[in-house]
């Protein structure tokens, strides 16, 4: 096999590819303000603010912030057969728990996703290590989240194993840029993240089509657990889907944002979360840089009179943004 | 704008930083290299007195000023005199008194000198010397004695010395036959010297030193001739007329007096005593540029206490470590635990050295990793977990001491001086990333770790980059300049280009057909 050489800085910029340090230094320090980093690094916080603004989240189900509540946990959850607990501070999906089904009352027992069971006693310390601040940035205490669980869509049963995919969408200055589905797969352990193995599939702005995927950065057509086709799934209301990223720009006020959906078989659309640092390999995904989409944004925005709707810009970005126009 | 304006401040930390550090190099002679010594001389004057039994004193001409050398430190010993010293402008002396001293005794004095300058520096004009008056017939003797030299030389200089070659030769001139007595002492041969001189109004004057030999004995002070060339003082050698003092020659006092004035003493003996010294260059610099009154060094950190010191060297290798880690993160893309964790292992390292450190860190991290592992499956809550895993490191760092005592392996001992909190939060992380994000990604953060504090640790243990730092502490504006300026550099990481190498491939498989004409 021939030796796989390493990319030329050149190429890269002529691709348009933004790298770490241009991400840093130019889009995140300069287009997110830091008092507005607590919006979305707190899940409650988003939480709250994306419901007031009409915004679909999952149900919260409650919130642990002192250890003594721990007590009523069994009370809290066991009304209920499936929900997801998560550090309200957590950063890229560390210390999430999602519970699948109730295996027993008493004893109460849940099934993970793993299908591994998971005793109350064994929930409630798992809750205890969020709220000592085992998963938090810097190891600050944390409060622990019981949420809804994502009944997903059929829609990427064939091209996901175990986990819940999500559509991750970057959002720059109120535009929607560009977008991947992330595909959970037996490696990546049924996460949805892409350095542990899952699948980043791009998505045409404009039909809202999945493209090729990329896993651990070589591109990839089939999904190697279900040997399906990755490409030409069609996901349904993406003018909707992109005008509600478009929406979390605004009602957070970061400039450089990244938004993750999952699709709810009942609920549609769901705001899973909001990152103000949005990882790179979304250009892997898609087989294109981020810059030029960026470039033609800025060049849009300059030469408006007036601010765009959420609903325009989504619309402005299908027509604008989709490969075939750059 | 931003660009300009962070350019012009780093511009200005580089060279306000390098610049003072140039200073201290060129002018105070700070040395660059850290094993540097410089060369001096310990001179010490004994003045052996046998008194009566009436008050003595004893004045002493101390050097002020001598060409070629700086003081840089003096000392008295005289147990039970009285001492004090005095300068006019043109002398230093020290007066020794005491009131009913008995016996023989002996008085030191001591100084140590160090060469620097390589001018003799300017003095101003004195005047033309008086014509001494003498009686004829020896006034014509000595005027066309002088006339004679005059009209062989071209200046000042060699005016002197061609007086001083008649002065000494084995037949002299025969007008100057008169004024000499065949068997004249140096002393006496220098002061007829200088009297001639003076008939062609020339100011001279003797000054007496002493060669500095390694570890001279009962030396006497040498009598040396200068004349002033209108811009300074000219030494030649009254012996042979060559101009200059002799490398090792130290001038300790002018004029044609000794260098003790002594009452109700009966018998003084001087005696000079040299030796040569190697001293830290450091040092000589430092007490060179606190004599020349430089400003700059009322901000020295070798002003502060040895132990205080000793901290600074190690704090201000940190930031170097911390420079090494913006390199190598931001422009090589190597990924660590924590942000300067690493600077804290690499400092660690310098007590046990690279090898030996890079083992122990490795055995105890994975040790901790393994019971770090057990402790999870007990469910404990996170801090007593963390508590627990401290202890554990600890009774580890304990045992491979031990262990390795008893092996005979010195490495091991070093390793009480490993933070241990450093290594159990490590060792908590480590595991969180093994759960969370897989063995791989642990492994690969940990080992960039690792590379990453070993090269810190290279560059921090460097005796030249230690030396240079703790000298030249100002270096360290050069770091932040340096430092600004990566904290704008938006390029790619090395790293990325393997990351982003699919595009090679990608870029053309989702590129639709070269750009067509719906542009």
């Amino acid at each position: 096999m021939a030796i796989n050489w390493p990319i030329s800085p050149r190429r890269l910029k002529e691709l348009g590819v933004l790298g770490m340090n241009q991400r840093n230094g130019e889009f995140i320090a300069e287009m997110n303000a830091r008092r507005f980093y607590p919006l979305v690094d707190d899940k409650l916080l988003t939480k709250e603010l994306a419901e007031e603004s009409g915004l679909h989240v999952p149900a919260l189900y409650g919130v642990i912030s002192s250890t003594h509540q721990i007590k009523n946990l069994s009370k809290l959850v066991g009304e209920h057969e499936e929900f997801v607990i998560k550090p309200a501070n957590g950063a890229g999906g560390d210390g999430i728990l999602v519970l699948e089904g109730k295996q027993s009352d008493r004893p109460l027992v849940y099934r993970k996703s793993s299908g591994k069971a998971i005793g109350i006693d064994a929930i409630a310390l798992h809750i205890s290590n969020i709220l000592a601040g085992a998963y938090s940035l810097g190891g600050r205490p944390d409060v622990a989240m019981i949420e809804y669980r994502v009944k997903f869509s059929p829609l990427f049963e064939k091209i996901s194993f175990q986990g819940v995919p999500d559509i991750r969408t970057i959002v720059y200055r109120g535009y929607p840029v560009m977008a991947m589905v992330r595909l959970p797969t037996t490696q990546s352990d049924g996460k949805a993240n892409l350095h542990q193995g899952a699948i980043g599939a791009g998505v045409d702005m404009a039909g809202g089509r999945t493209l090729d995927g990329v896993a651990h950065n070589r591109r990839v057509t089939h999904h190697p657990d279900t040997r399906e086709p990755i490409s030409g799934v069609d996901i349904p209301g993406w003018q909707s889907l992109l005008e509600m990223a478009a929406k979390c720009s605004d009602i957070t006020g970061l400039g450089y944002l990244g938004v993750d959906v999952v699709l709810d078989r009942d609920l549609g659309p769901l705001i899973l979360e909001l990152n103000a640092r949005p990882g790179l390999s979304i250009q892997v995904a898609n087989g294109e840089g981020l810059r030029h989409r960026i470039e033609r944004v800025d060049r849009h925005v300059d030469h408006l009179l007036s601010d765009e709707t959420a609903a325009e810009r989504a619309a402005w970005s299908r027509e604008h943004l989709a490969p075939m126009n750059l | 704008m931003r660009r300009i304006h962070l350019l012009f401040v780093v511009l200005l930390l580089t060279v306000v930083g390098l610049s003072v550090a140039w200073y201290k190099y060129d002018t105070l002679g700070f040395p660059l290299t850290p094993d540097r010594e410089t060369e001096t001389w310990t001179v010490e004057a004994q003045i052996e007195v046998n008194p009566g039994t009436a008050p003595a004193s004893v004045r002493f001409a101390l050097p002020s000023d001598p060409p070629h050398y700086t003081l840089l430190d003096e000392g008295f010993v005289s147990r039970g005199w009285g001492l004090t010293t005095q300068s006019s402008d043109r002398q230093r002396e020290a007066v020794w008194t005491k009131r009913s001293p008995e016996g023989n005794q002996t008085l030191y004095y001591q100084a140590t000198v160090y060469r620097d300058q390589e001018e003799i520096q300017p003095s101003p004009y004195p005047g033309p010397a008086a014509a001494p008056t003498l009686e004829e017939p020896l006034k014509s003797a000595a005027e066309s004695f002088v006339e004679e030299i005059r009209a062989g030389s071209a200046d000042i200089q060699t005016f002197a010395t061609l007086l001083v070659k008649e002065v000494n030769a084995s037949r002299p001139n025969e007008n100057i036959a008169a004024f000499l007595k065949p068997d004249a002492t140096e002393t006496e041969r220098t002061r007829l010297a200088i009297r001639l001189l003076a008939i062609a109004r020339i100011p001279a004057r003797m000054s007496h030193g002493v060669m500095l030999t390694d570890e001279g004995r009962n030396l006497t002070p040498t009598t040396w001739l200068e004349v002033h060339n209108s811009r300074r003082w000219v030494p030649i050698d009254p012996r042979t007329g060559s101009v200059g003092y002799p490398r090792q020659f130290l001038v300790w006092w002018h004029g044609d007096q000794s260098a003790l004035a002594t009452s109700g003493l009966q018998d003084v003996g001087l005696t000079f005593a040299t030796t040569r010294n190697l001293r830290d260059a450091v040092e000589t610099a430092q007490l060179q540029s606190s004599i020349a009154e430089s400003r700059l060094m009322d901000f020295s950190l070798l002003d502060l206490p040895i132990d205080a010191q000793n901290t600074y060297r190690v704090l201000l290798l940190v930031p170097l470590g911390a420079l090494i880690i913006v390199l190598l993160r931001n422009l090589i893309g190597i990924r660590t635990f924590g942000t300067f964790m690493p600077v804290l292992i690499a400092l660690s390292f310098r007590e046990t050295q690279l090898v030996g450190g890079v083992v122990l860190f490795t055995l105890i991290v994975a040790l901790g990793l393994a019971i770090r592992f057990y402790l999870e499956r007990l469910k404990l809550l996170l801090v007593p977990r963390l508590a627990a895993v401290v202890i554990v490191v600890i009774l580890l760092m304990a045992l491979i001491s031990i262990v390795s005592h008893r092996l005979g392996l010195d490495i091991g001992l070093s390793v009480g001086l490993f933070p241990m909190v450093i290594l159990a939060m490590t060792i908590e992380r480590v595991s969180i990333v093994w759960e969370e994000h897989g063995a791989g990604d642990a492994l690969a953060q940990a080992t960039g770790s690792l590379v990453v504090a070993a090269m810190a640790y290279l560059v921090m243990v460097n005796a030249y980059v230690t030396h240079l730092f703790f000298v030249f502490p100002e270096l360290l504006l050069v770091v932040l300049a340096f430092t600004l300026l990566v904290g704008r550099y938006t390029g790619y990481r090395l790293t990325e280009l393997f990351r982003f190498r699919a595009f090679k491939t990608l870029a053309q498989a989702r590129r639709p057909d070269p750009p067509g004409d719906d542009r």
